[in-house]
């Protein structure tokens, strides 16, 4: 956006902005101004800047970015966590993680979640919101209801589920009732089961919110298109095929994004119902999970912090790669267009 | 094209349009149908929860997918007269509103500096307040546990506080930026030829403009810290500061026998998450609408 956002301090802006492009070349004297007073307004407006800026950025470096920087620190030691890390081990952690079997079943289960996730919530949630994008009879509850779920917490989510699917719980109690005893299971411990039924418990849990993101997204749809399609005769099915899920197409795209960094990131849910030492024998063991049981619970944060950039850079890869194919054309627009 | 079409043939051009109308008529039943389907499957276990607390254990046990024959009150009389809960709550509440307001101030603030003004690093500040949503505090966890370890917060709130605050601010600050970016120009010409200076611009013009993103964002903050799980793990130890995850978590292993007493306490401790977002569930979709567009 090229036009100039305060029209009374033209002056500074043309100092302040004087790199940028749209504005750096015409740079003509400012009509009348003295350079005193055209410095004075410059640090008035860095001034606010400051006080605008400074909290968040104070705030957001040292507890978000410094921590991470710190984790590439502390993976090269091998450190108990008190007093400064000062066995320098080198890439001895990373070495240890890349060839721990254990990481290697974790990082699978990882990439099972989150093709899972994009393969069952996406189509799902699409439905979801197109359906509730219709006008129907007790549209706003059946919206709310959609997204109890979501909501509610993955300790409430977690102790539910186990309690419902333990081996005498709720569901094999209904499935003896309706005649369906045979297909009692033991949905939390059987190592053939327990990551389907992850995935299950993600799917109800997450999907609210690609319903919410999708809903947002179908508002933004002006109605006339529909319209349009429908008086050249296009059918309901026609148009969301062919005007509303291209449309949709940049919603989808970051929340597909969001969901494979979620899925690589999972670990409340599977700690809460499985555990640190059940997830490893059934299945559900994440990078997460093995972070923390092999990083804190162990002592070992040097180890631990070798885990998190492990995670980090994969979490990085992935982003970068979906950014660069996937994201391309939108990147523009959503994630990074805000301000422009 | 349609249009000669209408001309030519005026009704030719209504009749495909009725019969679509009629056939939605036939799939809205089916489509209700898989509505209340799908709606069932999704309440189905939070009902389970609910209908789980009011019923005794031995029921449970001997039963544990039927209704409760008799209503019995008593598991949720106990948990809403212990005061174990009610500290819970108190300690969730504190920190869900603390990280909010926080959230919200400086988000605002930074969203406005971001969107209003030019000035040289504007672009790589937005970049790196993005880049903080590709860290989930999976990552950091580590080395922020030590961080806070460090600063002397352990088992206390603000040690849960803080970093929230700082996790919460790159959402915050993408949904606001574009908000704010698009209010007019009109607008601050308007008012500093009335003599409002840029912050009297903010405090007067753009803090009542932005309160439909600001309530979105806000809502979002709320609930993320009501749930939020794995920090306070790591730095509350202590029971006295447990917040309601970390404290329905220590009740259940605790009561692990009293299935329905754990139920009755999980069914309580998800209300206030549920009522604070259904009443303003509208909002949140009109907020997102438009960091969604960009």
């Amino acid at each position: 956006m090229t036009t100039v956002r305060h029209p009374v301090a033209t002056a500074s802006d043309d100092v302040a902005g004087r790199h940028l492009a749209e504005e750096g070349a015409p740079r003509t004297p400012s009509a009348g101004r003295s350079p005193v007073r055209r410095r004075r307004e410059n640090w008035r407006i860095r001034g606010e800047l400051a006080i605008l800026l400074g909290p968040a950025l104070v705030v957001f470096v040292s507890f978000v970015i410094l921590p991470v920087v710190l984790a590439a620190y502390y993976g090269f030691y091998k450190w108990s966590g008190f007093g400064t890390p000062t066995d320098f081990v080198g890439i001895r952690n990373y070495v240890t993680i890349l060839t721990d079997p254990a990481f290697h079943e974790a990082l699978g289960h990882n990439a099972f979640i989150v093709i899972g996730s994009l393969v069952l919530q996406g189509p799902l949630a699409l439905g979801l919101a197109l359906l509730l994008n219709r006008k129907m009879r007790a549209q706003s509850l059946i919206r709310v209801l959609i997204f109890v779920p979501y909501v509610i917490s993955e300790v409430v989510v977690g102790l539910g589920w186990g309690l419902l699917l333990q081996s005498g719980g709720a569901l094999n109690g209904l499935l003896e009732k309706i005649g369906l005893g045979a297909l009692r299971a033991d949905w939390i411990s059987d190592p053939a089961l327990a990551i389907w039924t992850l995935l299950i418990i993600i799917t109800w849990k997450y999907i609210g919110f690609a319903v919410i993101l999708f809903l947002a997204g179908l508002q933004g749809i002006p109605e006339e298109l529909s319209e349009a399609a429908a008086i050249d005769g296009a059918s309901y099915w026609q148009i969301q095929r062919h005007i509303v899920l291209p449309l949709m197409g940049p919603t989808i795209r970051i929340w597909a994004f969001l969901s494979i960094i979620g899925s690589l990131q999972l670990f409340d849910l599977v700690w809460i119902i499985w555990g640190q030492y059940v997830a490893s024998t059934a299945g559900t063991s994440t990078m997460a999970t093995y972070m923390v049981s092999n990083g804190r619970n162990a002592g070992s944060f040097g180890y631990g912090s070798a885990v998190a950039v492990v995670m980090f850079l994969i979490s990085l890869a992935v982003a970068l790669i979906y950014q660069r194919f996937v994201l391309r054309r939108d990147t523009a627009g959503a994630l990074t267009g805000g301000t422009k | 094209m349609t249009a000669t079409a209408t001309l030519v043939t005026p009704r030719g051009g209504k009749a495909p349009r009725r019969s679509p109308v009629g056939t939605n008529r036939g799939s809205s039943v089916i489509v209700g149908f898989v509505a209340l389907l799908l709606i069932g499957m999704m309440l189905a276990p939070v009902v389970y929860i609910i209908l789980g607390g009011f019923r005794s254990n031995a029921e449970i046990t001997v039963d544990p997918s039927g209704f409760p024959t008799r209503w019995n009150w008593e598991n949720y009389a106990d948990v809403l007269t212990s005061g174990v809960f009610w500290g819970q709550v108190g300690n969730s509440a504190i920190a869900a509103v603390a990280t909010t307001v926080f959230v919200v101030a400086l988000g605002l603030m930074a969203a406005y500096a971001l969107s209003r003004y030019r000035f040289r690093g504007r672009g790589a500040i937005y970049a790196l307040f993005t880049a903080g949503l590709m860290f989930p505090m999976t990552v950091a966890i580590t080395p922020l546990y030590i961080l806070v370890r460090n600063l002397g917060l352990m088992n206390s709130l603000a040690g849960v506080i803080v970093p929230q605050i700082a996790f919460a601010l790159p959402l915050t600050i993408i949904i606001l930026s574009p908000f704010l970016a698009a209010i007019p120009n009109e607008l601050q010409e308007a008012s500093s030829i009335d003599g409002l200076g840029r912050l009297g611009f903010f405090w007067r013009m753009v803090l009542p403009l932005a309160v439909p993103a600001v309530v979105t964002v806000g809502i979002l903050a709320f609930v993320n810290s009501w749930n939020s799980y794995m920090l306070p793990l790591f730095i509350l130890n202590n029971e006295a500061t447990y917040t309601l995850p970390l404290g329905t978590q220590a009740f259940a292993s605790q009561y692990s026998v009293d299935t329905a007493r754990v139920l009755a306490f999980t069914s309580l401790s998800m209300i206030p998450a549920l009522l604070f977002f259904s009443v303003f569930e509208r909002r949140i979709v009109g907020g997102l609408t438009g960091a969604v567009k960009g």
